[in-house]
């Protein structure tokens, strides 16, 4: 810090980097952006004339549930906590979904996929806000609960067989005008919510109150736990969404079906500039973070980089960006 | 924060007074020891004949838990936390399971040690990340769990590999008599021969010191980014331990990482470890994972489904977390 310090430029006028710096840390969505077109230009690159409408569209396709699991992380990481549980209520919710269609239809399968999330963000906000408990833990408790309550019921329908709604299968995998994919209809109106949510309603600006200083909050009158729990019933009906999403996709539903979007999801979060910190942070950054891993997993897919390796370099990568944000971020 | 350090130095002079002080530095553990007896009783009295075999089974089946279990504790002590343990103990085990398939015993001597450094050099990264980049923690080892499972895909793409006779001999059976599993001795002269004296120099102090206050050990003196690396170091051997013990009772590697990174999570927050650092130790976070897995034995015996029993083991992971919060809470009012 203090050698940085020292870097500074002095006297009134800014050095072109220094502006440069500025404009990147108040605007992190210019260099994410950046990155992403980069990506998308080494992709033509690597494979000249892949990048077309439709591979536009599928990528879009496959990033939006990844991006709805991402605001469930960035919401949490705001308030300083994670929620680690996402991966397993959003697979409990398609499957409670799939599993249900073939007997109650597919409305009422639906809205009982969303109750059970509800019961699941209940605990997670008691735990986290009542008792404060650590949400890393009580997020990771509350997963093995449900998974293992899901093991339990996967044994009672095992003959049900797993139906996917048409509405669903529509809104998943399907596209509008040959290559826009339809889940798009549903993620701009919630993506549409949370950023002008964050930004313009009391319960945003909360969430940015309790991440920054928990204690100053509740001094001022917050009741933080109310805060918290909502906060977790918000994401993890975000995650039941995302879930039913992908069973959409996939047009199947099993209990491990979301589970290794939760890490992507958290690293979306992070790539777009939200601090695990809390307090810092917001949804646009992590819906580029989660196009920028949707790109990135196909670049590495177009040159032909086996799975181990586009693993490392997945690590690597987020490492990387997270580094130049924190250095971007620390100056001044 | 510095009441460890006090109670250590200013103990009392006289046996009785110190054995309290003891007592009550302990009482976590203490209190955990008590539970596992209870649980311990428990078994019998469901299955009377669970008996020597069945407590050497336990001690090789929590061994690579306790190991990630002991890694996660060093690291949340110093104020961090690692989340790719799993993955480092992925890596290990498979180098380890590779380089030891159709070679002779004496072999296997040198291929230990090797992947010991390995775990150590793996550790270092991950400090030393943390370190420089400035960014938190969670997020560099979150990160560095996929470059770390994806070098475990690239050692062994499917599981395989072997395992020396005598590192699998060092964890089955008893020791001496029939009710000292040989795994329980091993991992506890592993932890203790590395853990007594570390945290009786100044290295472990300072461990403790950054973990409950970095700016305050800043202030007296200690090298906050190099200790932080020392911990991820540790972290990173007690998981090459770790792997060697998935090797050794697996007698061949698997390139994918198990749960072993949140279960220690899980165990060491049980065990009394602060997950905002600088408080617990290792005894409370070992007893611990034999809690667990005997809970589970239990509850298998009980005939309970087991995945009801993943239900219960995560409710009691809750419960115990939250009345640990609570007690603090009513603390804090009175």
């Amino acid at each position: 810090m203090t050698t940085q310090a020292g870097m500074a430029p002095s006297g009134g006028a800014l050095g072109v980097a220094e502006r440069t710096r500025r404009l990147l840390r108040d605007r992190p969505l210019v260099p994410l952006t950046a990155l992403l077109v980069l990506l998308v230009i080494l992709i033509q690159l690597a494979q000249p004339g892949v990048v077309t409408q439709s591979w536009i569209g599928s990528t879009i396709r496959a990033a939006v549930p990844l991006a709805i699991l991402g605001a469930a992380q960035t919401l949490t990481m705001l308030t300083g906590g994670i929620d680690l549980s996402v991966g397993t209520v959003a697979s409990m919710a398609a499957f409670i979904m799939a599993t249900q269609t073939g007997t109650l239809g597919p409305g009422p399968a639906i809205a009982l996929a969303l109750i059970a999330a509800l019961v699941a963000g209940i605990a997670n906000g008691i735990g986290v806000g009542v008792f404060k408990v650590h949400p890393l833990i009580m997020t990771l408790g509350i997963g093995l609960v449900i998974l293992g309550l899901m093991n339990v019921y996967q044994l009672i329908v095992v003959q049900a067989g797993t139906n996917i709604p048409p509405i669903v299968d529509w809104l998943g995998s399907g596209t509008t005008l040959p290559w826009l994919p339809n889940n798009l209809f549903l993620f701009i109106p919630i993506a549409a919510l949370i950023i002008l949510g964050l930004r313009f309603s009391g319960f945003g600006r909360l969430l940015f109150a309790v991440g920054d200083n928990a204690i100053a909050s509740r001094l001022a009158g917050v009741r933080v736990w109310q805060v918290l729990l909502t906060l977790y019933i918000i994401s993890a009906l975000l995650a039941a969404v995302a879930g039913m999403l992908v069973a959409g996709l996939v047009k199947t539903a099993s209990l491990a079906l979301v589970e290794s979007l939760v890490l992507p999801s958290v690293a979306a979060a992070v790539i777009g500039g939200t601090s695990i910190m809390g307090g810092r942070g917001g949804y646009s950054g992590t819906i580029v973070g989660a196009l920028i891993l949707g790109v990135l997993t196909s670049l590495l897919i177009a040159v032909q980089m086996p799975e181990a390796v586009r693993q490392i370099l997945f690590g690597a990568i987020i490492v990387i960006v997270a580094a130049v944000y924190t250095r971007i971020v620390d100056v001044g | 924060m510095s009441a460890a350090v006090d109670a250590r130095t200013t103990a009392g002079p006289d046996m009785t007074s110190r054995l309290r002080h003891w007592a009550q530095r302990n009482s976590w553990t203490l209190a955990l020891l008590g539970l596992f007896v209870v649980i311990l009783l428990l078994t019998y009295l469901i299955q009377p004949t669970y008996g020597a075999a069945q407590l050497q089974g336990l001690a090789v089946g929590v061994m690579p838990l306790a190991m990630a279990t002991v890694a996660q504790a060093i690291v949340v002590i110093s104020g961090g936390i690692d989340l790719s343990i799993g993955s480092m103990m992925a890596v290990t085990s498979v180098t380890a399971a590779v380089l030891m398939k159709d070679q002779s015993e004496a072999a296997a001597i040198p291929v230990v040690l090797g992947v010991l450094v390995l775990g150590l050099i793996l550790g270092i990264v991950n400090g030393t990340l943390v370190v420089i980049t400035r960014v938190p923690d969670i997020v560099v080892t979150l990160a560095m769990s996929f470059v770390w499972a994806g070098a475990a895909l690239v050692v062994l793409p499917s599981p395989g590999g072997g395992s020396a006779e005598w590192l699998s001999g060092m964890v089955k059976g008893p020791l001496g008599f029939d009710f000292l599993p040989r795994a329980l001795v091993v991992l506890l002269v592993i932890v203790g021969v590395i853990w007594i004296p570390l945290r009786r120099s100044n290295a472990g102090l300072a461990l403790y010191a950054i973990g409950s206050n970095q700016l305050a050990a800043f202030r007296s003196g200690v090298s906050v980014g190099r200790t932080k690396v020392f911990a991820y170091m540790m972290g990173g051997l007690f998981s090459a331990f770790g792997g060697l013990a998935l090797t050794a009772t697996t007698g061949i590697g698997t390139p994918v990482p198990g749960g072993y990174t949140l279960l220690g999570v899980a165990a060491i927050v049980l065990g009394g470890v602060s997950l905002a650092g600088g408080r617990g130790g290792l005894a409370g976070p070992i007893v611990a994972v034999f809690v667990l897995a005997l809970v589970r034995t239990d509850l298998t015996l009980l005939g309970v489904n087991s995945n009801l029993s993943t239900v219960i083991q995560g409710t009691i992971l809750i419960g115990v977390v939250m009345l640990g919060s609570l007690l603090t809470m009513r603390q804090e009012r009175t």
